[in-house]
C-alpha cells in the first residue's frame, strides 16, 4: 500500500516567547535562537511541503512573532500554496505588523486564551498586561474581517468559565473556537497538581460544549479536546502516528508529533540534511509507531485499533514505561487504574500549588 | 435543512479558497483547520459563487449539465447550507 501524504504541518518557528505558560507544549530543552532555521531554509521546507502533499500549514512556536521576518515566511507560505495559518499569543502584535502579515497573505489567526479576563489570564501566562493586548489584537484581526480562531485552554482553575469563554469568542467575532483542555506532557506534567481537571469538570465540560453547539450552529464552530485522563477510551493522537501530520522543530528536526522526543529511543532526521519527502517516507521515527503493525496487546486485537491507532505514544512511554504500549487512558490497558487514580489524586490536590513556569530562552 | 431563497447570494468567507490539490489530483476547499474534498459538483457550485444569486446559479448548472433545476436546486442548497453551518459560506440577505 502506497503512503498517503501528510495533509498539515506545524512549523515551530521558534522557541522564544514572552509568556511563561505552566502547560507549555514545547519540550523542557527549549532551543537557543542562534540555533533557529533561517528565512531560506523555512521557505524551502514550506515549498518541499506543498510539494509532498502538505495543505494546511501552521505557523506556531514559542510565539511566532518572536520572528522579525514572519512576514516573509507567511509570504513564502502562500508562495508555495499552502493555507497559511497563524498560532500566536498576540503578545508582539501592532497594528502595523498585522498589515504586513494580512498583505503577506495570511489566511487565519488563533489567538491563545489564558483565561477569561486579566487575573486569570496574566497569572496563567506569567506576563502582565497580557490579557489586555490580547483583546485589542482581536479587534485588529475583526476589523480586517481575516478570520479568528480563540485557542482557550482549560484545566482545573479555569473550566468554571467555560460557558463565559464560548461567550467572548462570539463577542469577538470569532468564527471558530478551540477548547483545548490541558494534555500533560513536557511542562503540563510537572504541574498536574495544579491543573488536573475533576471528573465532574470534565463532564460538565463535556455538556457546555454540546450545549454550545447547538446554541451557535451556524456563528461559532466549536472544537473540543476533551481532559482524556477522564476517558474511557484514548484519544486518536495525530490520527493515528505518521499518518496525516508532521512537525518541525526550530532546528529543523521532524517529529510526528510536537513530544515525540519525549520518546529517547528514537532518533529524527532534520530537514538541514534531508528532503522532508524522504524523511516522510523513510525515516524511522515516523516508521516506528505507523499503522498498526507496531501494536501489542490488547491493540493488536481490539477493534478500536484503526479509530484510536493505540492513542498516545508519549503518554505509553511516560506511564507505561514503553511507547509501544496501550495509550494507558484506555480503559483495557493494565496501567489504566494507576492512571486513574493518579488523576484523582492530582484532582484533588488543592487550591494553593505554586505553577512551575516555562522557561525562558 | 433550510433551502436557499433563489435571490441569496452565496459566497465563500475570507480566509476558505478553492485550491488545487496536485498531489492528490482534486480540488478542495481550505478553511480554518478543515480541508474539504470537493467533487465535481460541489467544485461546480463553489467556482459559481462569483456574486451571482442562487437562482442564477441553479439555472446555470441545469443548463451546464442537462439535468432538471429542481434536483439541482436541492442538491446545491444542501451542499451550501451545510457550508454555511461550519462557517465557511455565508448569504447576503
Amino acid at each position: 500500500m502506497t503512503l498517503p501524504p501528510p495533509m498539515a504541518m506545524l512549523a515551530e518557528l521558534t522557541h522564544r516567547c514572552p509568556l511563561a505558560c505552566p502547560y507549555c507544549s514545547n519540550p523542557l530543552a527549549l532551543t537557543p535562537k542562534g540555533e533557529e532555521l533561517s528565512t531560506d531554509d523555512w521557505a524551502r521546507v514550506f515549498g518541499e511541503a506543498a510539494r509532498l502533499g502538505v495543505l494546511q500549514l501552521h505557523l506556531s512556536g514559542g510565539e511566532p512573532l518572536s520572528r522579525r521576518d514572519l512576514p516573509a515566511l507567511v509570504a513564502a507560505a502562500r508562495g508555495a500554496g499552502l493555507y497559511a495559518n497563524l498560532i500566536t499569543s498576540a503578545i508582539g502584535l501592532t497594528e502595523a505588523r498585522l498589515d504586513a502579515l494580512v498583505e503577506a497573505g495570511l489566511d487565519h489567526v488563533q489567538l491563545s486564551l489564558q483565561g477569561l479576563g486579566p487575573a486569570m489570564a496574566d497569572r496563567i501566562g506569567g506576563y502582565a498586561g497580557g490579557f489586555a493586548k490580547k483583546m485589542d489584537a482581536a479587534r485588529w484581526i475583526a476589523a480586517r474581517g481575516v478570520p479568528l480562531t480563540l485557542n482557550a485552554v482549560m484545566h482545573r482553575q479555569n473550566l468554571a468559565d467555560l460557558d463565559a469563554t464560548i461567550d467572548l469568542a462570539v463577542t469577538l467575532g470569532a468564527r471558530r473556537v478551540e477548547v483545548a483542555t490541558v494534555q500533560f506532557h513536557g511542562w503540563a506534567a510537572r504541574n498536574r497538581a495544579a491543573l488536573m481537571p475533576t471528573r465532574d469538570q470534565a463532564r460538565a465540560a463535556a455538556a457546555t460544549v454540546a450545549a454550545a453547539r447547538v446554541r451557535l450552529r451556524g456563528r461559532l464552530v466549536i472544537d473540543y479536546v476533551p481532559a482524556d485522563h477522564h476517558a474511557a477510551y484514548p484519544k486518536a493522537c495525530m490520527g493515528g502516528w505518521g499518518s496525516t501530520g508532521l512537525n518541525v522543530t526550530p532546528e529543523g528536526l521532524v517529529l510526528p508529533c510536537h513530544a515525540a522526543q519525549s520518546i529517547p529511543h528514537l532518533t529524527f532526521w532534520s530537514v538541514r540534511d534531508r528532503g522532508l519527502a524522504e524523511i516522510w517516507t523513510d525515516s524511522p521515527a515516523f516508521a516506528a509507531y505507523r499503522g498498526t503493525d507496531w501494536m501489542q496487546e490488547p491493540c493488536r486485537s481490539c477493534d478500536r485499533r484503526t479509530v484510536d491507532w493505540g492513542g498516545c505514544r508519549c503518554q505509553a512511554m511516560a506511564m507505561a514505561g514503553d511507547a509501544a504500549a496501550t495509550d494507558p487512558v484506555c480503559s483495557k490497558s493494565p496501567h489504566h487504574a494507576a492512571l486513574v487514580a493518579a488523576a484523582e489524586a492530582d484532582a484533588t490536590a488543592g487550591d494553593d500549588i505554586p505553577f512551575v513556569y516555562r522557561a525562558a530562552v | 435543512m433550510t433551502a436557499l431563497a433563489d435571490s441569496a447570494v452565496p459566497r465563500l468567507l475570507r480566509g476558505v479558497r478553492v485550491h488545487w490539490d496536485a498531489v492528490r489530483g482534486t480540488h478542495v476547499l481550505l478553511a480554518p483547520e478543515r480541508v474539504v474534498r470537493l467533487d465535481a459538483v460541489g467544485h461546480a457550485v463553489l467556482s459559481r459563487l462569483d456574486g451571482r444569486c442562487f437562482g442564477a446559479l441553479v439555472a446555470d448548472l441545469a443548463a451546464t449539465y442537462a439535468a432538471p433545476a429542481a434536483q439541482i436546486g436541492a442538491d446545491a442548497g444542501r451542499f451550501l447550507t451545510t457550508l454555511i453551518e461550519r462557517r465557511m459560506v455565508e448569504v447576503d440577505p
